[in-house]
């Protein structure tokens, strides 16, 4: 009953914008949150696509997306991203933002309540939740709340990685801020790492202690009250070399379904985010690293039964959701690439304008 | 100079190159002066014309011309 | 017919792995004034390149950090770092909002006292003070905050063959959490060597601690670290006021706040990423509030912020002296300034805007100044509007650190304008001249 009321509410459909529609060998999770969206029988939708370069599969995919707009990159800051975002909405009347990717959610936390101001809803962490995630601060996070996480050590010099080695076994993991994760086999190859993280994302870099065992991620969205929405674990079944599923299943485990809800509750998380966790020969689930949005992988949430991204615009439109109870067991997801056809004019619409 | 005879260009000021598959975009001045390249006009031509349009110092378009043209050079667009 | 505005005829490859120039829309906005005063006419008036002052943002900032200090703790401070921005004319408007003077060398000393500071109201910072600057400074009951074990002992020696009863502090290095450790200055906290260098104070008959100092880094973005720092200082007076029953008067966390300048390599622009004065007060203050002091023991707090004060007061106003395409394709502009007036440029991502509105084509460059060295670069990449020769620029945020550490090389240094609260100008440094600068050399007599 609660889902007519948006209908009642807005009889319009709703205009949601999205981001996230690359698809690279690391796809964005933006095709999929639509598709999730565009199922949902509560509400209809136009689907505003938010890009930053000009080949996102998205935005050529004139039935998930109805409209592309650029926007500028994280590094612009949000002033103008908030004047991008400013002459979008005069055009759309945006009702909700789903930001997709991990370095540009800071700015749109940043702008959150500017952009409530204008009557464009969002449902993300606080800063706090998000800080608290950080890869820099997981383990300290992990202490507090007695998870399971790897030891790490935050460096910034090289000849840091000699002295880690009294405290650090090969492998070890050497990880970027934002991005990256090289595994490293001996002195020369973290050396190696580092070198090419510190070049593509700069000071601090991360050491982490290389955990064995299963891949798991979990798919989670909380209320930001404390409250589980939905708690959706996976296998991946096949990793690429990036270390990305590109098929998976519904798992029933107790014991993930608990850890991802203590981690929605200690954090009050608000909004979707990803475990991705590590479960040791031993049954401990190491939790390695928190993403803090959608996974790519968020469809299959909708298609065991839990919408999350659904979920999430009515939680964002101020609709109470109830927590799923139940979803279905191995549902598998299977990724597979597809080369869409268009016309050289439609990039350079895109690319000139930022538009499309 | 010419321009290749197979860049297709738009009203919107988009050049793409078939033989290479470069796309380009050009500002409403720079769309001018490659379609007067088109219709084999000279050098000399092209001044005539942007200064008689344009506010401009002659010698000030002449040195933005060349430059312009080495980029033209640069991406292949030129015979 | 009226002719129609020209604009350099441009082509641009559509690289989908570019910076789209949606991202770039608020760097274009033309700044054509500072406070009111057009950028044209400064130029003109005053040659070109030229510094410029608000004298009104100074006093805004500096008003507003004390505000915020103020309504969080009963008894705070400010002494104005004078490496940071040493023209007479900058430290006395700090000295006419109620700043002390915070310096680091006998010149700096000698200028603090000439722009009328009195002698107890000096800081004395720094590894390097000589017997001379040591001894006035006691005559003058200025506050010695002691370097090193070397420095400390001369101290010792001066005052008791001189019987001179100096006030002083050490200053305290530590571990706050941060990269880099500032552990070349002071003693360290972790080893004990702060606790030893303090008994050794205690126990002399001729130096009265008054108080502790650290100043643990510069651009610092975490307020943690200030957290982490103010309680090592304050865990060193508890220690003094239980075991020697002297409790010191000041606490004094150095400076370190920064502007919100974009640092080099940085992922985001400094106005997002950078916390506010407020966050950092309150970092500090909860600290020592909570830390158990008796209400009439409660320290002075004590800041020495430079940059977070100044930087936003400062510009640097230059023309394009010509463009040019480099041999992989790229742009360059080159400047009538470079590194050697504008230092922070090694540090910094500085805002550039034009002076003036220019069409809506944008495209990407490199800034060069004008030294012929290759390291001269004032931005490696940076989208602006098609730029020609003459054309006038404004850098923002330069008041910190530039008109301190510039470079006479190559070309002389500009005119220093300041725009006082009526929006007057005023210049407060004269551009160097030849005879200037050769002032100080001297021919021997076979060359000439
Ligand atoms: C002892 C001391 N105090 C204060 C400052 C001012 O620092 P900031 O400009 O970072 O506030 C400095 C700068 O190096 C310093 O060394």
């Amino acid at each position: 009953m609660q889902t007519s009321t948006l209908r009642e509410k807005f009889n319009r459909p709703l205009v949601i914008a999205v981001t996230g529609l690359n698809a690279i060998d690391s796809p964005g999770p933006g095709v999929a949150v639509i598709r999730a969206i565009r199922e949902c029988k509560d509400f209809d939708v136009r689907i505003i696509g938010l890009s930053y370069e000009s080949l996102e599969p998205g935005l050529y995919m004139h039935d998930i997306v109805d409209k592309t707009y650029q926007i500028p990159y994280p590094s612009g800051g949000t002033d103008s991203l908030f004047s991008r975002l400013k002459y979008i909405h005069e055009e759309e009347q945006l009702d909700v933002i789903i930001p997709n990717f991990d370095a540009e959610l800071y700015n749109f936390m940043k702008l959150s309540s500017k952009l409530k101001e204008m009557g464009i809803n969002t449902f993300l962490p606080e800063i706090e939740q998000f800080n608290a995630r950080d890869k820099m601060r997981l383990s300290e996070f992990g202490k507090k709340y007695g998870m399971f996480v790897p030891k790490d050590k935050i460096i910034h010099e090289k000849r840091e990685l000699q002295k880690l080695e009294d405290d650090f076994d090969y492998p070890m993991v050497v990880k970027g801020k934002f991005y990256d994760a090289v595994i490293a086999r001996s002195k020369d190859q973290a050396e190696k790492a580092y070198e090419k993280i510190l070049a593509k994302w700069g000071l601090p870099i991360i050491v982490q202690e290389f955990i064995k065992g299963t891949e798991i991620n979990i798919a989670a969205l909380g209320d930001g009250t404390g409250n589980v929405i939905s708690i959706i674990p996976m296998r991946k079944l096949y990793i690429t070399d990036k270390g990305k599923a590109w098929a998976g299943v519904t798992l029933d485990d107790d014991n993930l379904i608990e850890l991802a809800r203590k981690f929605i509750e200690v954090t009050k998380w608000r909004g979707g985010c990803e475990l991705e966790v590590m479960l040791t020969s031993d049954g401990k689930p190491y939790i390695m690293e928190v993403n803090p949005r959608f996974p790519a992988w968020i469809y299959l949430t909708a298609a065991a039964g839990q919408n999350q991204p659904a979920s999430l615009v009515k939680m964002a439109l101020g609709e109470k959701v109830e927590p799923f109870t139940k979803y279905e067991v191995g549902k598998i997801f299977i990724r597979y690439a597809w080369d869409l056809i268009t016309n050289i004019r439609e990039f350079q619409m895109i690319s000139a304008n930022g538009e499309l | 100079m010419r321009v290749r005879k197979n860049i297709a260009t738009s009203d919107e000021g988009f050049l793409f190159n078939p033989t290479t598959g470069d796309s380009f975009s050009t500002n409403p001045i720079g769309t001018e002066i490659i379609l007067l390249m088109k219709k084999d006009r000279t050098s000399k031509d092209i001044v005539d014309a942007i200064c008689e349009k344009y506010d401009v110092d002659r010698a000030l378009f002449e040195r933005d011309l060349d430059d312009f043209t080495l980029q033209l050079k640069e991406f292949s667009l030129l015979e | 017919m009226e002719k129609q505005r020209y604009e350099r005829p441009v082509i641009l490859k559509m690289n989908t792995g570019l910076m789209n120039k949606f991202g770039t829309k608020t760097e274009n906005e033309p700044v054509t004034h500072i406070e009111s005063v057009p950028v044209k006419s400064l130029l003109s008036e005053y040659g070109s390149p030229l510094f410029v002052i608000s004298e009104k943002q100074i006093r805004r900032n500096m008003q507003n950090a004390k505000r915020i200090f103020k309504t969080r703790y009963p008894k705070v401070r400010f002494a104005w770092s004078y490496k940071t921005n040493y023209m007479n004319a900058v430290c006395r408007i700090f000295h006419q909002e109620g700043s002390w003077a915070e310096v680091v060398s006998g010149f700096e000393y000698q200028k603090a006292l000439g722009n009328g500071v009195p002698g107890e109201k000096i800081i004395f910072n720094g590894p390097d003070k000589t017997d001379e600057d040591l001894i006035a400074a006691a005559k003058n009951n200025s506050l010695i905050h002691i370097d090193h074990y070397d420095e400390l002992y001369s101290l010792i020696r001066l005052s008791e063959e001189l019987d001179l009863h100096p006030r002083v502090a050490i200053r305290v290095n530590m571990d706050t959490g941060i990269y880099p450790k500032w552990d070349r200055f002071g003693f360290n906290f972790e080893n004990g060597q702060a606790w030893n260098a303090l008994t050794r104070i205690l126990n002399s008959k001729n130096l009265d601690l008054v108080g502790l100092h650290c100043h643990i880094g510069t651009f610092m973005l975490s307020t943690n670290a200030y957290a982490t720092a103010t309680r090592n200082l304050c865990e060193l007076a508890w220690a003094a006021k239980e075991r020697y029953n002297k409790m010191v008067e000041y606490i004094d966390l150095g400076g370190g706040f920064p502007s919100t300048n974009t640092l080099k390599g940085a992922y985001l622009p400094g106005t997002d990423t950078v916390p506010s004065i407020d966050q950092f007060a309150d970092a500090i203050t909860d600290v020592v509030l909570t830390y158990g002091f008796r209400q009439e023991e409660m320290p002075t707090l004590v800041l020495e912020s430079g940059r977070a004060l100044i930087d936003d007061a400062g510009y640097l106003l230059g023309t394009v002296l010509a463009t040019k395409r480099l041999s992989d394709g790229r742009r360059a502009t080159v400047l009538d300034f470079g590194l050697n007036s504008l230092f922070t440029s090694l540090w910094y991502e500085h805002k550039i805007s034009p002076a003036k509105q220019h069409g809506s084509q944008t495209e990407e460059m490199v800034l060069f100044g004008p030294l012929c060295m290759n390291i001269d670069v004032v931005r490696e990449s940076v989208v602006l509007p098609l730029l020609e020769k003459g054309d006038q620029l404004v850098v923002h945020k330069v008041g910190a650190y530039n008109m301190t550490q510039w470079m006479q090389f190559i070309t002389m240094r500009p005119n220093i304008v300041l725009i006082d609260k009526d929006n007057n100008t005023h210049i407060i440094r004269k551009a160097e001249t030849l005879e200037y600068i050769e002032q100080l050399e001297q021919i021997p007599d076979h060359l000439k």
